[in-house]
């Protein structure tokens, strides 16, 4: 056998060869001390840069959402009818040549370039120093503000859908696996009939009972939006509670309401929180489109799906309307995906590593 | 095998009979009788009512209503185009929405699977950041999205498609619905079939594959995309019901005369009829390809086909 | 003071060509990394190990150690993150008659597939349970090999694949080729991986964990299994594992790695009866023993450095009650004890303080060595 030779050059210190001095007590292992779970998590995270990406434009859209529809003098609701129509215009930006309340229309002639704002020969439009960051609708409010106002909608599904999520899904998978056999059975056949039924019918069903509005899009959202979740709650069940820990928890005499949430529990946190993340882009996409075919909030709130909807009327003679609402929620949706998998990929690195 | 079949078919039934006694009971409760014209007086609605078998005992009317859905009979559209039969009305337009919807079906599995297939495979390199970007955008964007930029750049900016369905032009004006349509399932395939395979090629058994000196297409198609199938059939359903909801604003946005679209004319003017007997379709629609694609599931897996029966589990 | 030592090299390798054992596997100064998403992972950390036609070597180790990943190496199956830093695998086999010596390293993935792996070196994995495909039959994953490698139609395939079956203790064979994977026992499926390894006469059998996963009455079976088919093939084995039962059973050379290096390597009676280096002493004393009535069994404190840091010093110094002070500086070199046994550990220099092993293990040696002598006669 091959072995290594020693060093010629290798140099021998005095007391090279004399014992670690040993202290007395207890060994103590600090190989991996430094190295925390939640710390090795979140290395991974902040190292995705889309995930960080979508952190952070979610954080912003957040702040907009809160502050933006405060930011200038308009409301909302508030139509200026002589004001109607108006492309976007933003002081400073404007000298730029952009944004400077100019648009392109395309007619049956040719293209004509016309400004609202300022006539070019000289007479008053009284618009000369009115500004619309976005622009405005064809009831002449400020789509800016109401692009905002629409995020918070779509914030507030994001928000139930989590909260569908943990609330229903969470516990009704966990339940289904922990108990097994008839429970799981029976809970399990109910979850795979509703499951049957496509959501588009769940929600044209509600739509003919209620109005349409927010709670019918809620009301819809808990009828089907938890079954995703349940399923991946009950199969992490299924697996972890043949471990030894959950054995020697109830070896100790735990009750099941402890084993589930306090022994269960905490081991599919990473997973719960990623699906979860995963859920909300469908949820915003269910308002979003649910506003497209006329079912979304009543005027005159906004939502960034009903703005969309009605930004498509004129969408050809007027793409202006359209942008902001679609870039914020495709910001949004990217966001949230990005953020899930980078959820994932930092929960569970074996995907990135192999 | 024969238990899973009856099993996945028994729920299957199940299901679209509970979506029937919905749907009846909201007939029964619900607000928007046929007859609550006011210039109807009680004997005429009465009349009606003996007409119509309103007046018999619940069981017998529930019966009924079974039999019409069953049959194809979903009763007269009350406002889209009074008094036809609502048969008629989804006759012409069916055709329409399978046709685009099948297309986009096809199209996104297909360039799914490839795009998949290809960022796995080149796993951690730009193919694959490029095919993850272009899945993350795909997944994240709602379909009008793309709709809408298609049509206005493609084909309204360019004019190399039609902006709107015409029926002169079948094929051409349905390329621009059917690639916005297949994007989300496109997205979808690629992504889901990277990560399985990605999770296959990581498998004792490619491994147990290659130490053989199995290399090359046959361990991609015998070993790893075999294997890696399985997991991807199961999305299929639920892309299928994306479908059904993205091709309702795609038609609109198209103005296909598809069932789409006519849901939504449907749903703006309170046309009860309508809705429920495009709900039924869609529904049964749903079931039937949940229960092909669970058919297909057993066939393919090995583990469920020759299951043993006690344990169907 | 100074103090300068140098060791022969050149005469290890003259007792090769002296007992002209055929070598049939070399690695030398092999060293891997992988590159993670927490930084570079330095497993292998310069290995060195000979294997001869018809014996077997065990590789033995803490997981993570990097046994499984310097046999990867050897298999050319290492995970796309890995990054071979230096070395050579040299590896020699016959080729329809013709002689032929190659460093498995410089070899490409397709040359390897289609020349070296499956047809000369073959793999035995740890969990029967997954190392099946689960898609296709027991047969055709038998035949797979040999119809790729043509070296059989199909029908030698079968025939030679119901051979194995029976081969491996499989009844029933011609029934049990038409079933999946699902529907045999542990047992079983680690049976027909063992057929599937040996489907196209392999030279080498590298056995990773063959009986973690299994039960302890099937442990034994597959390994005098095993045994049985390494005599009447004459082919090398190679066992990675970190049971010292079964190096004890099965193997004649011993390599004890630690932290992505070999710290010990002997004959497995060099190694069991006079084992030189800490960590051995470590591992034969964690060893479970009938005999031994201490109400707790020994563990070696603390746990193995990790590696995404670079080492400094001996990788085992924090971890050994007989560190010196040059284990924390420098790193122990391989000290030659006999013509074929080697321990990397200061305490082997001539200036090192005189340490015996452990007394309890001592006296547990020298018991085993009584029994081994009394079973002898």
């Amino acid at each position: 056998m091959s072995d290594t030779p020693l060093d010629e050059k290798m140099i021998f210190l005095e007391g090279d060869f004399e014992f670690v001095p040993r202290e007395k007590g207890v060994h103590i292992d600090e190989t991996f001390s430094n190295q925390s779970y939640w710390k090795d998590v979140s290395k991974r995270f902040f190292r995705n840069k889309g995930a960080v990406m979508g952190l952070i434009s979610i954080a912003i859209i957040i702040i907009m959402a809160i502050i933006g529809p405060n930011l200038n003098a308009y409301t909302y609701d508030a139509q200026i009818i002589t004001q109607q129509n108006l492309p976007p215009r933003i002081p400073v930006i404007e000298k730029l040549g952009i944004f400077d309340g100019s648009e392109k229309l395309y007619t049956s002639t040719g293209i004509i370039d016309q400004n609202k704002y300022i006539s070019e020969d000289g007479s008053v439009t009284g618009l000369e120093d009115v500004y619309y960051w976005f622009g405005t609708d064809v009831l002449g409010r400020d789509i800016f503000t109401r692009t905002w106002v629409g995020t918070r909608i779509s914030l507030y599904i994001s928000l139930m859908a989590v909260l569908i999520d943990m609330v229903f899904g969470l516990s009704y998978g966990l339940i289904s696996g922990y108990f097994g056999g008839k429970v799981d059975n029976a809970m399990q056949r109910f979850a795979e009939i509703l499951n049957g039924i496509p959501n588009l019918v769940v929600v044209t069903l509600l739509i003919i009972v209620l109005k349409p509005g927010l709670l019918t899009i809620t009301f819809s959202l808990m009828i089907t939006g938890w079954i995703g979740m349940s399923r991946i709650a009950r199969a992490q069940m299924l697996k972890l509670k043949q471990q030894e820990f959950v054995l020697a928890s109830r070896t100790l005499g735990a009750k099941d309401f402890f084993i589930i949430f306090r022994e269960i529990l905490p081991n599919i946190f990473g997973q719960i929180i990623t699906n979860t993340m995963f859920s909300i882009p469908t949820a915003i996409f269910t308002e979003a489109f649910l506003a497209f075919i006329g079912l979304g909030v009543p005027v005159p709130m906004a939502s960034l799906g009903l703005l969309i909807s009605d930004a498509f009327k004129s969408f050809t003679t007027h793409p202006y309307m359209i942008i902001p609402p679609v870039v914020v929620l495709a910001v949004l949706m990217l966001s949230f995906n990005m953020l899930a998998d980078g959820l994932r990929d930092a929960f569970d690195p074996k995907m990135k590593e192999m | 095998m024969k238990k899973y079949l009856l099993k996945r078919i028994l729920i299957s039934i199940a299901t679209l009979l509970i979506i029937l006694v919905i749907l009846f009971l909201r007939l029964e409760f619900m607000p928007g009788s046929p007859f609550n014209d006011e210039k109807l007086t009680t004997a005429q609605v009465e009349l009606l009512n003996a007409k119509y078998g309103l007046d018999k005992p619940v069981l017998v009317r529930f019966g009924n209503y079974v039999k019409n859905m069953l049959t194809g009979d979903f009763g007269v559209s009350y406002t889209i185009s009074k008094n036809t039969p609502i048969s008629t009305l989804l006759m012409s337009r069916l055709p329409i929405s399978v046709k685009i919807g099948g297309q986009a079906v096809l199209l996104g599995t297909f360039f799914g699977l490839i795009l998949g297939i290809i960022a796995a495979l080149k796993h951690n390199t730009i193919w694959d950041t490029l095919t993850t970007v272009i899945s993350v955008i795909g997944v994240s964007l709602p379909s009008y999205v793309f709709a809408l930029g298609l049509s206005y750049t493609l084909g309204f900016k360019f004019e190399l498609f039609p902006l709107l369905y015409s029926s002169k032009l079948p094929f051409e004006s349905s390329i621009l619905p059917t690639i916005s349509l297949s994007m989300f399932t496109l997205a979808s395939i690629a992504r889901f079939t990277r990560t399985e395979m990605i999770e296959v090629m990581g498998s004792d058994y490619i491994q147990l594959a290659e130490s053989k000196g199995i290399s090359g297409i046959h361990l991609i198609v015998r070993h790893q995309l075999r294997n890696a199938l399985i997991p991807i059939i199961t999305v299929l359903a639920p892309l299928i019901v994306g479908l059904m909801t993205g091709s309702l604003v795609i038609e609109k946005i198209f103005s296909i005369p598809g069932i789409g679209s006519l849901l939504v004319t449907a749903i703006q003017s309170n046309d009860y009829n309508v809705i429920i007997a495009i709900a039924f379709i869609y529904s049964a629609m749903y079931i039937g390809i949940m229960l092909l694609v669970d058919i297909l599931y057993g066939v393919i897996d090995p583990r469920i086909r020759l299951a043993k029966e006690e344990s169907h589990e | 003071m100074t103090d300068e030592k140098k060791v022969d090299q050149t005469t290890s390798k003259k007792v090769d060509q002296m007992t002209s054992k055929e070598k049939i596997l070399s690695i030398s100064d092999l060293s891997i990394s992988f590159k993670t998403a927490l930084g570079s992972v330095d497993a292998i950390r310069g290995v060195n190990l000979d294997l001869h036609r018809g014996e077997t070597l065990a590789v033995v180790g803490e997981s993570g150690s990097g046994k499984s990943v310097t046999m990867k190496a050897v298999m050319g199956i290492l995970s796309s993150n890995g990054v071979v830093n230096s070395g050579k695998i040299d590896f020699n086999y016959s080729d329809a008659g013709e002689e032929m010596a190659v460093d498995i390293l410089t070899l490409s993935k397709k040359y390897m597939r289609s020349h070296i792996n499956g047809k000369h070196i073959a793999m035995i994995f740890q969990d029967p349970m997954t190392s099946l495909n689960p898609t296709m039959t027991i047969g055709a994953q038998i035949m797979e090999g040999m119809i790729w490698h043509k070296k059989a139609n199909k029908r030698e395939a079968k025939k030679r694949a119901l051979e194995l079956l029976e081969l491996v203790g499989i009844t029933d064979a011609e029934k049990r080729m038409k079933n999946y994977p699902h529907q045999l026992s542990g047992g079983m499926r680690q049976r027909v991986v063992i057929a599937i390894a040996l489907a196209c006469n392999p030279d080498l059998l590298i056995c990773d964990e063959p009986t973690t996963a299994l039960d302890v009455t099937i442990q034994a079976k597959i390994l005098e299994l095993i045994k049985d088919i390494q005599r009447e093939m004459n082919i090398s084995v190679i066992y990675i594992t970190h049971d010292l039962g079964v190096v004890a059973k099965v193997a004649d050379y011993v390599a004890v790695m630690y932290a992505g290096k070999i710290v010990e390597k002997g004959t497995v009676d060099e190694v069991f009866y006079d084992p030189r280096h800490p960590y051995t002493w470590g591992l034969l004393s964690a060893m479970p023993d009938l005999d031994t009535f201490d109400d707790k069994l020994y563990t070696i404190p603390g746990s193995p450095p990790n590696l995404s840091h670079k080492v400094e010093g001996d990788a085992f110094a924090s971890r050994n009650i007989y560190a010196l002070n040059i284990d924390k500086r420098l790193e122990p070199p391989m000290f030659k004890i006999t013509e074929t046994h080697y321990a990397a550990t200061w305490l082997l220099h001539e200036n090192a303080p005189k340490v015996e092993m452990p007394s309890a293990l001592k006296e547990r040696i020298d018991r085993m060595l009584k029994e081994a002598n009394e079973n002898g006669e």
